[in-house]
């Protein structure tokens, strides 16, 4: 773990203050990094560092949140903001939240973050070889996406960031979605204390996605772990993540890479990039390629096997979203964007198959004959 | 869930079959004046066995029937004593057979029948192998007292010996005595066969059950596979095939075994040739047992083995010395296909999370592959070897009841009951020993070209898939996992069957034979006969398929069947060769047409048809 404050705090002063860095890429960070750059980014240097293909990209940290909180006193303010507040009470909580989020917006960072931000962003373009870099500014909260807490979407997304200024407007706009009403809400309900979260930004280059989706490796509807489910449409995965449209639905032996069950959905709308505004926007997807299927099989068996491989290095099953990017060439253009524990078989507690009486061969065969078969 | 009323189905005679019954055994019949008989009927689920029998059944041919009536019923309900099931019922309408397992209904019973069951079950289990040599030594014995059985013909002077060696016994006593002989070992045949495949089945059945618990998802392709013997007994046919192409082209005699299609071409223009008599020494040895292969299920008369139709392993032979020339390898790749099914073993083995369920699976898995090669490997020495030979001796009665003017043709003798032929017999040994024409000369011949007219009829008739009462429970391990008998796969034969007009079917469903997807032209090929005409790449669609049609795997892209599960024929092989197959889709040969563009989806076991 030596790399992550190796990473930005290169100079000899910072190494003796040993105080954790501002900014941190994404190759530097994994899975004990939580506390630094909140789950979504560590899993995503976790994922870096097992050999997945994951976007660049680099995080403004918890510290570099605290540091931008605590240098305009925003903090103090937003804690005299939420003393006293009703969790029940919405007009207040209303109010609030939305003072709160008008000042973290209004705020602009140091001049000293905001170099460091940029001289992040300008070497993640040039190793992109894009001027001007398009990325994706994500909310990495510390408490989000851990195993039975998970608030996913609870924090906002913003897409197609081009261009310095854009960026920190949006990495603030990022940070304030920590104080949206219903997040307040849950953290009360949860008793999260606001205090306790913390809160970073990822931001990582857009994959320009021709197709995408998630990727679940077991069966959400009956905890089959033999297999892999997939559901994509055309364009960003917005769609898909927000159930707007039906996806087209692929079931995967995880043993075999077989396709062992495929739906082809009529999907009437996907998320492109504007030309002009360069920004996300849904659209219509062209009548005759409604009923197409959105990723073709090569893509499904090579996904599926990535999906594989992150399962093996997390052990356990895991929720995935990925990207098919257009502008490169097949075989290195499926991306994870990210991966998180699967919650919702793995809080189950599974009885076991086995006959309860023993366990020879003889003992199952017996049982299974007198339960006998329903006809179904 | 209702089905028709067996006895009203059976109530809608086909006109001109009037009387059909006296085709079959008196006890296959579904009855009305027997109030008891007739309820009992009602109340119970009968489904159509297509699995065995896509055709109606002639006569004759109801032997092995009736035969496994009696084995696979005795061996669960009065030997093994399974407790929730007795045996499994028959009947037949308009010679289509209906099948319908019988349950053990008192609880109390079933609680007697069960240490029983363990200790009885339990034994063969736990000494399989010793058993199963055992079984090997019988079966192989019994084959070679059916191979000496001898079909007296009947002289008009019985010969000097009969005298001289004071047998006291004519050749007319001979016939019926070893008309009697021949049957009887038919039957201690199917004895046999039913030995030990009840328990093969549900130790596969209940591994299947248990891993599908497990895994939702998981095909059974892929359970098959964990337990899939690799140097099955059923391989050796055609492995034989590829030993005498690499031997032909050794001794330089490949292009005369290629030069005709037709065997007795070839054969003559061998006997010409030093080394081609030495290639016919090795055909030879190769010929018993392996030639023994039907090229059907071995199941009807109409199943010819190799040795009755030599062109069909010639063509396979053809087949392998054209690879052999382009250098591609004919070897089967053994130990790839046995490091994929380790493979795929371990891992659905690492995707169980408890304990207990990991040690269960290890428990069931080693069950089921000890017992599985039998479950494999007894159809070579029953369905094929035994029967191909059975037929022949079949035949050469029929020779002597045609001699006698009883029959027509030889092979007018299936369209009569066996007991039926043993009465004809009678009457020919009668007549031959007082000197006078027997009676079956004038009544069989008419009572034939009637039969005959009655079969044409039953062919053209569909069987409805199930009739009478569906039960909520089935127990039964052969309904399971032969006949896959579930509501839906019901509902799936009966939705093809009501389509009107099969030329507006775009899509088929059958099981998951073998993953992959193929598309390419189809050829429907009814009989192995047809395998010549296959192309490179084409999909092959047959009724079904047997170890004899090995050599058309070797050409083929995908292929589909009409019958058949997972476990099928069609289904093992083109996993080994990695080629997509769907199987049991009940009616494609009748459905798809050579010539047209369709696409095989393995996986999924959906065949589309481009109109």
């Amino acid at each position: 773990m030596g790399s992550v404050t190796e990473a930005i705090g290169r100079t000899p002063a910072d190494r003796v203050k040993a105080a954790p860095p501002v900014v941190c890429w994404f190759e530097d960070c994994g899975k004990e990094s939580v506390p630094l750059v909140g789950g979504k980014c560590a899993s995503l240097g976790e994922l870096i560092n097992a050999g997945v293909r994951v976007p660049p990209g680099f995080a403004l940290t918890t510290e570099g949140y605290r540091r931008f909180m605590a240098e305009a006193r925003i903090d103090r303010e937003v804690r005299s903001l939420l003393a006293g507040l009703d969790a029940e009470d919405h007009g207040a909580l209303e109010k609030a939240s939305a003072r709160i989020r008008a000042v973290i917006e209004a705020q602009p960072f140091s001049t000293e973050m905001e170099d460091l931000i940029a001289e992040c962003y300008r070497k993640l373009a040039v190793r992109c070889c894009v001027p001007a870099l398009p990325v994706a500014v994500r909310s990495s909260a510390t408490a989000e996406d851990l195993q039975g807490a998970s608030f996913a979407g609870q924090q906002d997304t913003f897409l197609w960031i081009r261009g310095v200024d854009e960026l920190l407007v949006h990495m603030r706009r990022c940070i304030s979605s920590l104080y949206a009403e219903r997040a307040i809400a849950y953290r009360a309900h949860r008793g999260f204390g606001d205090a306790e979260v913390a809160m970073s930004v990822g931001v990582q280059k857009m994959a320009n996605s021709f197709t995408a989706g998630v990727m679940f490796t077991i069966h959400p509807a009956n905890g089959d772990r033999s297999v892999i489910v997939i559901d994509s449409n055309f364009g960003f995965g917005e769609s898909v993540v927000s159930g707007e449209v039906t996806p087209d639905h692929f079931v995967v032996n995880k043993v075999t890479l077989d396709i062992i069950d495929r739906t082809i959905s009529q999907k009437q709308l996907c998320y492109t990039v504007d030309p002009v505004t360069q920004k996300s926007r849904a659209m219509e997807v062209p009548f005759e390629r409604q009923r197409v299927q959105s990723l073709i099989d090569d893509e499904i068996t090579q996904l599926a096997w990535m999906g594989k491989q992150i399962e093996k290095h997390y052990g356990r099953p895991m929720d995935i979203e990925w990207a098919v990017d257009k502008d490169l060439p097949a075989g290195g253009n499926i991306f994870i964007l990210q991966a998180r524990p699967e919650t919702v078989w793995s809080a189950k507690s599974q009885s076991a198959a086995a006959a309860s009486g023993g366990s020879s061969a003889m003992d199952y065969i017996l049982s299974g004959m007198l339960a006998g078969k329903k006809v179904s | 869930m209702k089905f028709p009323v067996p006895h009203d189905i059976k109530a809608k005679t086909i006109p001109g079959t009037e009387g059909w019954e006296r085709m079959y055994p008196y006890q296959y019949q579904f009855v009305t004046d027997d109030p008891v008989r007739n309820q009992y009927e009602k109340d119970t689920f009968w489904f159509y066995d297509g699995l065995h029998y896509p055709e109606p059944l002639y006569p004759f041919d109801t032997i092995w029937d009736e035969a496994w009536y009696l084995a696979l019923s005795q061996f669960n309900n009065r030997i093994f004593m399974v407790p929730p099931v007795r045996g499994v019922d028959h009947r037949i309408i308009n010679g289509y057979v209906y099948i319908s397992p019988v349950p053990v209904k008192d609880p109390e019973e079933i609680g007697r029948r069960v240490p029983n069951f363990m200790e009885r079950a339990g034994y063969y289990y736990k000494n399989w192998d010793a058993l199963e040599a055992k079984w090997k030594v019988k079966m192989e014995a019994t084959i070679r007292e059916l191979e000496a059985v001898k079909i007296p013909r009947l002289q008009d002077m019985e010969d000097m010996s009969v005298v001289t060696d004071a047998m006291g016994e004519s050749h007319g006593y001979h016939l019926l005595k070893n008309y009697d002989d021949l049957i009887n070992l038919g039957i201690k045949c199917w004895q046999y066969h039913f030995e030990f495949l009840n328990l093969g089945y549900a130790a596969y059945v209940f591994f299947l059950d248990f891993v599908q618990k497990l895994f939702p998802s998981i095909p059974a392709q892929r359970v098959t596979q964990m337990i899939s013997g690799i140097d099955v007994i059923m391989y050796q046919p055609d492995e034989e095939l590829k030993k005498l192409a690499k031997r032909a082209v050794e001794l330089g005699v490949d292009s005369v075994v290629t030069f005709s299609q037709e065997w007795t071409q070839v054969e003559a223009a061998l006997k010409k040739l030093p080394k081609g008599v030495e290639w016919l020494t090795s055909l030879d040895l190769a010929r018993e047992p392996w030639f023994n292969i039907s090229t059907g299920t071995g199941w009807f008369h109409h199943d010819r083995s190799w040795n009755d139709q030599m062109n069909v392993p010639l063509s396979g032979i053809a087949t392998y010395i054209g690879k052999i020339k382009q250098g591609i390898s004919i070897e089967r790749p053994t130990a790839k296909v046995r490091a994929e099914r380790d493979r795929i073993t371990a891992e659905y083995r690492g995707l169980i999370e408890k304990e207990e369920d990991r040690k269960q699976f290890d428990e069931l898995l080693g069950c089921a592959k000890t017992v599985f090669p039998y479950v494999e490997n007894h159809l070579f020495y029953v369905e094929h070897w035994f029967h191909s030979v059975f037929w022949n001796k079949m035949r050469e009665v029929a020779v002597i009841m045609k001699e006698h003017g009883v029959i027509e043709q030889v092979e007018d003798v299936w369209l009569l009951r066996r007991d039926e032929i043993k009465s004809a017999l009678w009457d020919i040994v009668t007549a031959w020993a007082t000197g006078v024409t027997p009676r079956g000369t004038k009544t069989w011949p008419k009572e034939i070209v009637w039969r005959k007219g009655v079969m044409q009829k039953f062919k053209e008739w569909n069987a409805p898939p199930a009739i009478g009462t569906a039960p909520e429970v089935i127990q039964e391990p052969f309904t399971i996992v032969l006949w896959g008998v579930t509501n839906k796969s019901l509902a799936d034969w009966a939705a093809v069957q009501e389509v009107k007009d099969p030329d507006t079917i775009t899509e088929l469903k059958g099981f998951a034979g073998s993953p992959g997807i193929m598309e390419g032209k189809a050829r429907v090929c009814r009989t192995v006969g047809e395998v010549g005409l296959l192309q490179q790449g084409e999909i092959l669609v047959a009724p079904t398929t047997s170890p004899s049609w090995a050599p058309a795997f070797a050409k083929i892209g995908a292929c589909i069947t009409d019958v058949g599960g997972v476990m099928s024929h069609a289904a093992i092989v083109c996993r080994e060769y990695g080629m997509p197959a769907v199987v049991g889709t009940g009616h494609a040969t009748k459905i798809i047409k050579t010539g047209m563009r369709i696409r095989v989806d393995g996986s999924t076991g959906a065949v589309t048809i481009a109109r």
